[in-house]
């Protein structure tokens, strides 16, 4: 066991599947000499040679394209797309291409693709950088879409996430990157994919929340059990498409109230669909609305404002307030 | 003058050699002493300016930056041949060209550091700001470009992205959309060695970037980049000939930067010597230009001096400004997504703003 930045799970997970099997490959801008933008990829090359961890010409959609090309190959490619903002410019090779492989070649062919990504607010990265894009892909029928809290879960879901045998967008978010270590364990292990955890248990309401969004539930809930002794229980979905029902209906069923964070603005995002869910599972075991935290239907804000805009300890504070007294 | 493109196709255009000699005179532009002298002067306020803002960063008073030292012949002699009428549409790295075309400094600092006014470029001021998303920029020229023609506009549309830029699918899409249309648009490659980390022979297998032009059947030509003479001489006729109606050009300056990719973690003692380093210092643009102006009296250690004092002076007053700019606000920012505020979107303000109330 040691201790770990997420970061540094990441690049484990990487690594002991990069020995495992010879056709898991790394590629991306910047991702082998210089081990990526925030090291993830450091010291892979040297390890693995120049075929099965390289750089790239600067061209996303080139990246996407290799990946589908070499995973209908029998290859397993990991691809990083530099920062998450960048991935508008290869759109139809993930969401047009690959994820349809399977169903266009009536299952003939399939794409074993993680594409890895940085994302999130709260480093004051420049415009398109940490826009939280993650609803375009849940969207996208055939994607399925990972996005760890902690050092623990990116690793297993990582292995998870290359082992399977469907396209995987696995989200990093910067804001976690260096922000705590956790022990994780040095051998390879998974963390299932489609399955949400229970990271505080509570029976007076359910906060729903996954990336960053799940340590502000965690502390509002901490907070709140402190000043109001209600006691919130906090489910971090870790995958959100496909989501895992049963856990949030579980949860409401016992608590009767929920309350679902995201740091991507408002509309026609995960939230919804959670509180979607709910309603068709659960809605007569409902004491209250449920109700969404989230940032307003804009574009993610410029750095000088990003900290107001994303949702803080206080805004889910005043959510959970909100719901309690309804 | 004998037109460089015709002359030149396949060479690599440089007019003054390192040591401030003329290497080719039949190429001199036709500058007056005190345009040669303004080009000087705005160099060496660049790179001072740079030089602070590098500091500044350091310091958390900006925000984003790239440097571009050594970069300074490619940005401001190109731009140097335009006229303010003419737009242009710049990479993040293209602060200085934006701003001697009229961008106020204070906005590029409040760029930088993420506040929307930065980007809110004043009227009659012909530039969009820098561009994050490498390659967006190339296939809009070809769009502002397509609209100076529609509209029978004696205006060119120049663009600039790097090395690693040329790798995109926006790039190639760019450039044959101008060559299809036959577009007053100049497209610029600055090829300083690297992407980030990533050195140009690993980005392509073309011997140079210019010969890009080739496949979209437009004229392209490699220039020393650290020569303000050849970019300013290459650069000029393309634009002439762009608003003159004859179609599109594509240039690549061979240049160097001298410091890291961006002031957000990049090391490049990872990825390049320190040789590598020298042996482009050698090659300076602005020792190079500053020789030949002093050979011709053009040049005084105290126009220099005054240039510094300048570029300092401009980034004080720069910051000041920037600092006094009423602070972004996140109300103001969701006013601001549409022509009129959709009813949805008035609630959200509301119950933003009630959410910010219990602290
Ligand atoms: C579409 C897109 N992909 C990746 C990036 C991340 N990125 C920023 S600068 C850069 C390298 C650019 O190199 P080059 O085009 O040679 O220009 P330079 O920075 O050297 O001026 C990369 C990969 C980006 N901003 N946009």
């Amino acid at each position: 066991m040691a201790q770990m930045t997420l970061i540094q799970a990441v690049t484990n997970a990487l690594d002991l599947e990069l020995a495992r099997d010879k056709n898991v490959l790394v590629f991306g801008e910047d991702v082998g000499h210089n081990g990526g933008v925030f090291r993830v990829t450091e010291g892979l090359q040297k390890k693995y040679g120049v075929n099965r961890v390289f750089d790239t010409p600067l061209a996303e959609s080139g990246i996407g394209g290799l990946a589908t090309g070499l995973a209908i190959q029998g290859f397993r490619p990991v691809a990083e797309i530099q920062f998450f903002g960048f991935v508008f410019e290869t759109m139809d090779q993930i969401a047009g291409q690959a994820s349809r492989m399977r169903y266009r070649t009536n299952g003939r062919y399939h794409c074993p693709i993680v594409y890895r990504a940085p994302y999130g607010g709260g480093i004051k990265a420049p415009e398109l950088h940490s826009d939280n894009l993650e609803g375009l892909f849940a969207q996208s029928p055939g994607m399925k879409v990972v996005i760890p809290s902690n050092p623990y879960d990116a690793k297993g879901l990582l292995i998870s996430a290359i082992r399977d045998d469907d396209p995987v967008l696995f989200l990093e978010h910067m804001k976690l990157h260096r922000s705590f270590r956790q022990e994780v364990p040095d051998e390879a292990y998974t963390v299932p994919l489609g399955v949400a955890n229970v990271v505080r248990e509570g029976k007076d309401v359910t906060v729903v929340a996954y990336g960053a969004m799940v340590q502000t539930a965690l502390k509002a809930a901490d907070e709140w059990a402190k000043s109001a002794g209600i006691q919130a229980e906090v489910i971090d979905l870790r995958t959100i498409s496909p989501l895992d029902t049963e856990t949030i209906v579980k949860s409401v069923k016992k608590t009767h109230r929920a309350v679902v964070v995201q740091e991507a603005q408002k509309s026609a995002g995960i939230a919804a669909e959670v509180v979607a869910q709910i309603n068709e599972n659960a809605l007569y075991h409902l004491e209250a609305p449920v109700i969404r935290i989230a940032p307003p239907d804009t574009v993610f804000a410029f750095p000088m404002i990003e900290d107001e805009w994303i949702p803080d300890v206080n805004t889910v504070k005043h959510g959970l307030e909100t719901v309690m007294s309804l | 003058m004998s037109t460089v493109l015709e002359t030149k196709p396949a060479s690599f255009v440089q007019v003054l050699s390192p040591d401030g000699s003329v290497v080719d005179r039949d190429l001199l532009p036709n500058l007056s002493d005190d345009q040669l002298r303004q080009l000087m002067y705005r160099m060496v306020f660049t790179r001072t300016w740079d030089q602070r803002a590098v500091k500044l960063t350091r310091q958390g008073r900006l925000g984003f930056y790239a440097p571009v030292s050594g970069q300074e012949a490619s940005m401001l002699a190109s731009e140097f041949a335009t006229n303010e009428e003419d737009f242009i549409l710049p990479g993040y790295r293209d602060i200085p060209q934006c701003v001697f075309h009229g961008w106020p400094m204070y906005q590029a600092f409040l760029y930088s550091r993420g506040h929307q006014h930065g980007g809110e470029v004043p009227e009659g001021v012909n530039i969009l700001p820098p561009q994050i998303i490498i390659g967006a920029q190339i296939v809009q020229a070809s769009g502002v470009a397509m609209a100076f023609k529609l509209k029978g506009e004696r205006r060119v549309a120049l663009t600039y992205t790097g090395d690693g830029g040329s790798s995109q699918g926006d790039f190639y899409e760019g450039v044959n959309f101008a060559g299809a249309f036959k577009l007053p648009a100049v497209f610029i490659v600055q090829n300083n060695q690297f992407a980030i980390s990533v050195p140009v022979r690993l980005q392509t297998a073309a011997e140079t970037l210019a010969q890009k032009a080739v496949a979209a059947g437009i004229p392209g030509i490699q220039v020393d980049g650290m020569d303000a003479l050849a970019v300013y001489a290459v650069t000029k006729e393309a634009v002439d000939r762009a608003r003159a109606g004859e179609g599109p050009t594509l240039i690549e300056t061979v240049t160097f930067r001298y410091g890291p990719h961006t002031m957000s973690g990049d090391d490049p003692t990872r990825y390049r010597t320190k040789d590598l380093e020298s042996e482009w210092e050698i090659r300076d643009p602005l020792v190079r230009f500053r020789k030949y102006l002093e050979s011709k009296n053009l040049w005084t250690e105290s126009d220099e001096n005054q240039a510094i004092e300048d570029g300092k002076n401009a980034v004080t007053e720069a910051l000041k400004q920037a600092d006094s700019h009423p602070k972004m606000s996140v109300p103001h920012l969701i006013d601001s997504m549409f022509a009129e505020l959709p009813a949805k979107l008035k609630a959200q303000k509301e119950e933003y703003l009630a959410s910010r109330e219990v602290k």
